[in-house]
């Protein structure tokens, strides 16, 4: 636990060992059973008022990493503190004075609003079911907050059908923030948006951070996001963190063989730079989670891997300060 | 080089219960032989509907009010269906962006790439599945004579896009249209891709016209481009022209708009205020003018036409736009009113 970069003060939130698997049945009638590794032995800490991006492909379990971690999955095993409490173990009645505390916001802003209540209503539903605000107080905090998100306080008695990806994309912000959360996490927050909308959300929430001293856990795929709203970025690949560093750190000096491969593969938006850059592609696809690679789940596609590589499983360690990584090669 | 490709006045609409949506409002653009023309714009702004228009693969609703598609001096807006059927998958092969749903999952991958070689090519079911084989091995796929038995489900996202790429190269066409090919793929699964269609398009010579929301991805593939907003043509240039000499405020914004992994972090992103306009009651007057830093009286009467730019470094950029904004960016810093 000797990851605090941020001077001594204790992590908001400390994930330890945490690890989730699935099971499934598979077949084509389901006749076997299996179990899908999600997230394996999964450790970092979020330092409070930071951003901690993680990125990786689909499937490589960094969504479950957050629902795991707020416990809206129950982990296999391990351990996750917010706020130096344990908080795995909680049944749901003692969760729920914590889940004022932590909020999420989902990637698909369609799917996540009733379209049977206006937006003033699922904005005001976590202050009724926190029972922070009733009444004229309530309305008052929630025009508040769509003033906050960049709303007109007016449109709280519209149906979310009304408006644009974008505007109910900060609708679910303004949820996400009725209750005070000193943390949230950001579960690919503008992957369903267009790039001006985009840039409009990423701002919001820099705003929103600065003004509410807000901790996010920020999940995404798209690697020039992470880098611009970070302060550190964690790397996943199938369940495991390979790589996790100060942002400048990791995007200037990658050591882990797939956050190397992982920024090769980013095309740069300038067509002279990407004609004289080399184009080293990785081949091959990820692994199913079903029957993860033994020793280092990264082998099988990896330019350096070598004799450990395929039984050993490479230890999480830390070889400069805050830059932890886990390879054998490096 | 000779024109390949000449779309004029592509004028497409959709009729809904109140009226129409005007998805694509007289669209004009040329592709020469072997080029590859990139396609950028937000959702909704009309590039895939252009693109369908050319083969009119288009849903019912849909209907091509005016203009001419013209492919090596032939109108296909003319020709009726049988012939048009030449023309699909014959002389323009797409690829869509949902390698799941272009697949038909109940039929083996052998039978579904050897159907265009056997209507178009006039091969037998023997020959088929042979060059249906090689292709597959000529797009990545390792052991394609077994794998052609299998089903799409035992593909990866990736592999049945190049599956996808495989059939639509099949009959060596003149002219590729990807419609946001690589948007449903993980990035390092996109440069792959990325990469394998280039490396097709220098070996046959195909003609490209590549579709995608991602100015990254059409700086490393595209010779030149063009931006679409509210189903018209807002710039087009050459690739370099555009990424360095950007002239329309669309295109000023999306670039501003974009992180970048090599840029300064830290400032805040330049976005464009606002959403776009609903295409059921456009404008007649600049549709981007809401939303448009730049705008003058002008822009709220008339609709700009896609006119040279002035000093252009190249003769073809050319840009919808009343407004010089070179010029207003000089003012507007002297005023110290930039945001």
């Amino acid at each position: 636990m000797s990851q605090t970069d941020n001077g001594n003060s204790a992590p908001l939130v400390r994930v330890k060992n945490l690890t989730k698997h699935f099971s499934v049945r598979i077949g084509a009638y389901g006749e076997t059973k299996a179990t899908v590794h999600a997230l394996d032995d999964v450790s970092f800490n979020v330092q409070r008022g930071e951003t901690l991006g993680l990125v990786g492909e689909s499937g490589c379990g960094k969504s479950t990493a957050g629902l795991t971690l707020l416990q809206l999955h129950r982990p296999t095993s391990g351990q996750v503190f917010f706020d130096e409490s344990e908080v795995t173990g909680l049944s749901d009645k003692e969760l729920r004075p914590l889940r004022r505390r932590m909020q999420i916001i989902f990637q698909d802003p369609y799917s996540t609003l009733s379209p049977r209540m206006t937006i003033g209503n699922a904005i005001g539903e976590p202050l009724w079911l926190h029972e922070l605000a009733t009444g004229q107080e309530a309305q008052e905090r929630i025009a508040k907050l769509l003033d906050d998100v960049g709303l007109n306080p007016a449109f709280a008695f519209r149906y979310p059908h009304e408006f644009s990806g974008g505007q109910r994309q900060r609708v679910c912000i303004a949820r996400a923030l009725a209750c005070e959360p000193e943390f949230i996490v950001c579960d690919e927050p503008i992957s369903a948006l267009d790039v001006s909308i985009q840039a409009q959300i990423i701002n919001l929430l820099q705003d929103l951070q600065e003004e509410y001293h807000l901790t996010y856990l920020f999940i995404a795929h798209d690697l020039a996001v992470v880098r611009h709203i970070s302060d550190r970025v964690a790397v996943m690949y199938l369940g495991r963190v390979v790589e996790m560093a100060p942002k400048e750190r990791l995007f200037d000096n990658p050591l882990h063989p797939y956050t190397n491969a992982l920024l090769l593969s980013v095309p740069v938006p300038n067509p002279r730079q990407e004609r004289q850059r080399e184009h080293t592609v990785i081949s091959g696809n990820v692994p199913s989670a079903i029957n993860p690679p033994s020793g280092c789940r990264f082998h099988p596609r990896c330019p350096l891997a070598f004799e450990p590589c395929d039984h050993e499983v490479p230890e999480w360690r830390e070889v400069e300060s805050g830059h932890w990584v886990a390879c054998h090669a490096v | 080089m000779s024109v390949l490709l000449d779309v004029q006045g592509l004028q497409t609409r959709f009729r809904v219960r109140k009226g129409y949506v005007y998805a694509v409002n007289g669209v004009s653009f040329s592709l020469e032989e072997g080029e590859t023309l990139g396609v950028v714009g937000e959702s909704g702004c009309g590039k895939s509907v252009t693109m369908l228009s050319l083969v009119r693969l288009l849903p019912p609703a849909a209907s091509i009010e005016n203009g001419q598609v013209l492919l090596r001096g032939e109108d296909l807006l003319q020709l009726d269906l049988r012939q048009l059927r030449d023309v699909r998958g014959g002389q323009i092969g797409m690829i869509f962006q949902d390698p799941m749903t272009s697949l038909n999952p109940f039929i083996n991958i052998g039978t579904q790439m050897s159907e265009p070689l056997i209507y178009h090519r006039g091969m037998s079911k023997r020959e088929a599945l042979a060059r249906s084989a090689e292709l597959l091995e000529m797009v990545g796929i390792p052991d394609g004579e077994a794998r052609l038995r299998e089903y799409p489900h035992q593909f990866s996202g990736g592999m049945r896009q190049r599956v996808m790429i495989a059939m639509s190269m099949s009959c060596e066409p003149a002219v590729l249209v990807a419609d946001e090919p690589t948007t449903a793929l993980d990035v390092t699964i996109q440069a792959q891709i990325v990469e394998l269609v280039k490396e097709l398009r220098d070996r046959s010579g195909v003609a490209v016209i590549w579709i995608t929301h991602d100015l990254s991805v059409v700086a490393g593939i595209a010779d030149r481009v063009i931006v679409m907003y509210a189903g018209y043509i807002v710039e087009e240039a050459p690739v370099d022209a555009l990424f360095e000499d950007p002239r329309h405020p669309y295109t000023v914004g999306l670039m501003g708009a974009l992180p970048s992994l090599g840029g300064e972090t830290g400032n805040r992103l330049t976005t464009i205020g606002g959403s776009p306009p609903d295409l059921q009651d456009l404008p007649d007057y600049c549709p981007f003018h809401s939303r448009c830093p730049y705008a003058i009286d002008r822009c709220r009467t008339e609709n700009p036409i896609l006119e040279p730019v002035t000093d252009a470094s190249d003769r073809g950029h050319r840009a919808a736009c009343w407004v010089d904004i070179r010029e207003v960016e000089v003012q507007s810093n002297g005023a110290g009113a930039s945001s």
